[in-house]
């Protein structure tokens, strides 16, 4: 009756919590989960995928929080991305016409 | 001599309709290893018990050639019949006329016997195979989808109220089954999404198969939208017939009673848990031992494994399992876990369900994506459910209960109407190491050999507060027993909670965690 699914497997993974170490099995999503990165403020990577159109600041430029930085295409509308901070442009990472996925490193400040 | 006639007449026209989309049409639905909507509903139902109503029902849609058209029963099959002499309502749709696509009068038609079944307090079974609006009927297929989704919301908790998908059902029309009770998938055949793969990769310009998006799998074990997971339609329709031999028929009622069986002796309730408390079991296995003939039905088996939801019966009567899974996650519990637990609370409190929670994890999930993901407001989801809950509530603690775990798993603090403790369990803030950690930091640290202080400390607490003898002099724990008195204890406990009044104070409705 009992289906061979449901038998114990004989090694299992360790959990720990609270000091002490539980043997068990993990599940497909806590083995996938992604370890944090701290937020890098002088690094803006893009929040959807997209195309870029248009990048209006220049390598090297000193530029202020809130300037409009560039346009990404996504979700059938023109986003204008703007400067997180008061800083200048250490490297640019995209050229005009580059199609690119969610999580890219578009623009790094210093 | 002319009804006769007459009667030859309906004969044609119902032996028409009840070809659907035409022979072609169905031999490709049989083909895709589908079956048709008709023998999805005879093999639910008790044989030849299905009564059909509107197949006579036409669309009125003018606009874009739709007056030309005409469409058997406008894609819907709806009716009445018996389960195990039960009256119980249904609706399939077919796919086999114009893609199962839902109009206004194709709506009505299920609209009509949600009604029904919500009057005669009956179940309704929904089988969902369907492309999605009636494009050509424009926002009147909206409004179809929307009268759909409100009966309901009004049905819900009133009769159980139960979803198959059976084919596509996409874009608005998924929200019928997220808002039943129950809902059923079958690999390869279902498919669910709001928006399908076509519109992801012009809009976002990422690119996935429907399967990997929103098949059967997905929903069984990534999502929890779906209930049960099944290879084949058959296979599908026996989940369906052994779910509804344990539901209580509407919330008025309580199960039907059936004979009653002792457990199979191959499962030794005494003999499953592992000495070492690190070591885990599969909790599983002490459920069957508990429950007439070892017959359980795990509800969402794929889906947070770290906790076991499901049906079984004692002395008779339907009862509802939660339970701690120590062999996933060492049981602890999560943000889809306590999300799991919530809603099948309220399922067995709306139907008169009784609880019974069986009890052993190390607490809530530590984790920065756990937190993000909004633990606390998930987790305060079990709180309010058991705390709100006015069936019979029963606990059992087999093994460790810590912290806030402890709280939230049926806790006398909760109102849980017995709690019975195991003689192994350990009911305290933490495990002995982390709270011997805590509590003798500095003895620790500043002993000459730090680990024999360490482990001395560790046993010292273990063994003052890692026993259920603490909480029962508080009276937090209303016995201890042995493992093979549990049965009869639970078996007592619901027995004289037979008229249990909890008196809750009157409100509209009290506002959950969500």
């Amino acid at each position: 009756m009992e289906k061979k699914e449901n038998e114990l497997p004989t090694e299992f993974k360790t959990l720990s919590i609270w000091d002490r170490e539980y043997k068990t099995n993990f599940t497909k999503k806590f083995e996938k989960r992604k370890p944090y990165i701290a937020v890098d403020p002088l690094k803006v990577y893009s929040f959807l995928p997209g195309t870029i159109q248009k990048i209006i600041v220049k390598e090297g430029q000193q530029v202020k929080k809130g300037e409009p930085m560039l346009i990404l295409e996504s979700m059938k509308m023109m986003n204008i991305v703007c400067v997180p901070i008061d800083g200048k442009v250490k490297s640019i990472n995209v050229k005009v016409g580059d199609n690119i996925p969610k999580n890219h490193l578009i623009i790094e400040f210093e | 001599m002319a009804l006769e006639k007459k009667i030859l007449e309906l004969q044609k026209r119902r032996e028409l309709a009840s070809m659907g989309g035409g022979e072609k049409a169905i031999e490709k639905q049989v083909a895709m290893g589908k079956l048709t909507a008709r023998d999805r509903i005879n093999a639910i139902l008790d044989i030849d018990s299905f009564h059909e109503y509107d197949m006579f029902v036409q669309h009125d849609a003018r606009d874009f050639g739709m007056d030309k058209k005409e469409l058997h029963g406008d894609g819907v099959i709806t009716g009445t019949g018996t389960f195990n002499g039960k009256p119980i309502s249904i609706f399939a749709q077919d796919f086999t006329v114009v893609g199962g696509s839902l109009g206004r009068m194709h709506a009505g038609k299920i609209t009509k016997i949600m009604d029904h079944a919500l009057k005669m307090r009956m179940p309704l079974i929904g089988i969902n195979d369907s492309g999605g609006a009636r494009i050509q009927e424009g926002v009147n297929s909206l409004a179809g989808y929307g009268e759909i989704f409100f009966r309901n919301t009004l049905n819900s908790g009133v009769i159980p109220q139960i979803s198959v998908i059976l084919g596509p059902c996409a874009g608005g029309a998924v929200y019928s089954p997220a808002l039943t009770d129950f809902v059923f998938v079958v690999d390869n055949i279902s498919k669910m999404f709001i928006t399908g793969p076509e519109v992801i990769k012009s809009v976002l310009g990422e690119e996935i198969s429907q399967e990997d998006l929103g098949g059967a799998r997905v929903h069984a074990e990534i999502t929890g939208n779906a209930h049960f997971f099944a290879k084949s339609e058959i296979e599908c329709f026996e989940q369906i017939i052994k779910l509804l031999s344990f539901v209580p028929w509407h919330n008025g009622v309580k199960s039907t009673k059936i004979e009653t069986k002792e457990p199979r002796s191959e499962y030794k309730i005494d003999n499953i848990i592992p000495d070492d408390p690190k070591m885990p079991y599969d909790v599983r296995d002490i459920i069957r031992a508990i429950v007439d003939d070892s017959d359980f039905l795990e509800i969402q088996e794929l889906w947070a494994a770290n906790a076991v939801i499901g049906f079984g019966r004692i002395n008779g009567e339907t009862v509802g399992f939660v339970a701690n899974q120590p062999l996933v996650l060492a049981g602890v519990l999560d943000v889809d876990s306590s999300d799991k637990i919530a809603r099948f609370i309220r399922y067995c409190d709306a139907f008169n369900i009784p609880l019974v929670t069986l009890v052993d994890l190390p607490g809530y999930l530590p984790g920065i994506d756990q937190e993000h993901a909004g633990v606390i407001r998930h987790g305060a989801k079990i709180l309010y459910s058991y705390s709100e809950a006015t069936v019979p509530k029963v606990s059992i603690i087999l093994r460790k209960a810590y912290g806030g775990g402890y709280i939230a798993m049926n806790s006398r603090h909760l109102r849980a109407d017995f709690v019975f403790a195991w003689p192994g369990a350990e009911i305290a803030v933490m495990g002995p190491e982390g709270a011997a950690n805590i509590i003798f930091r500095k003895e620790i640290s500043e002993a000459a050999d730090p680990e024999a202080m360490r482990k001395e400390k560790v046993k010292e607490y273990s063994e003052k507060f890692a026993n259920p003898f603490v909480a029962a002099s508080k009276g937090y724990i209303d016995s201890v027993i042995e493992p093979l008195e549990t049965r009869k204890y639970i078996m007592h406990a619901i027995e004289v909670s037979e008229n249990k009044d909890a008196g809750m104070p009157r409100k509209k409705h009290g506002i959950p965690p969500f």
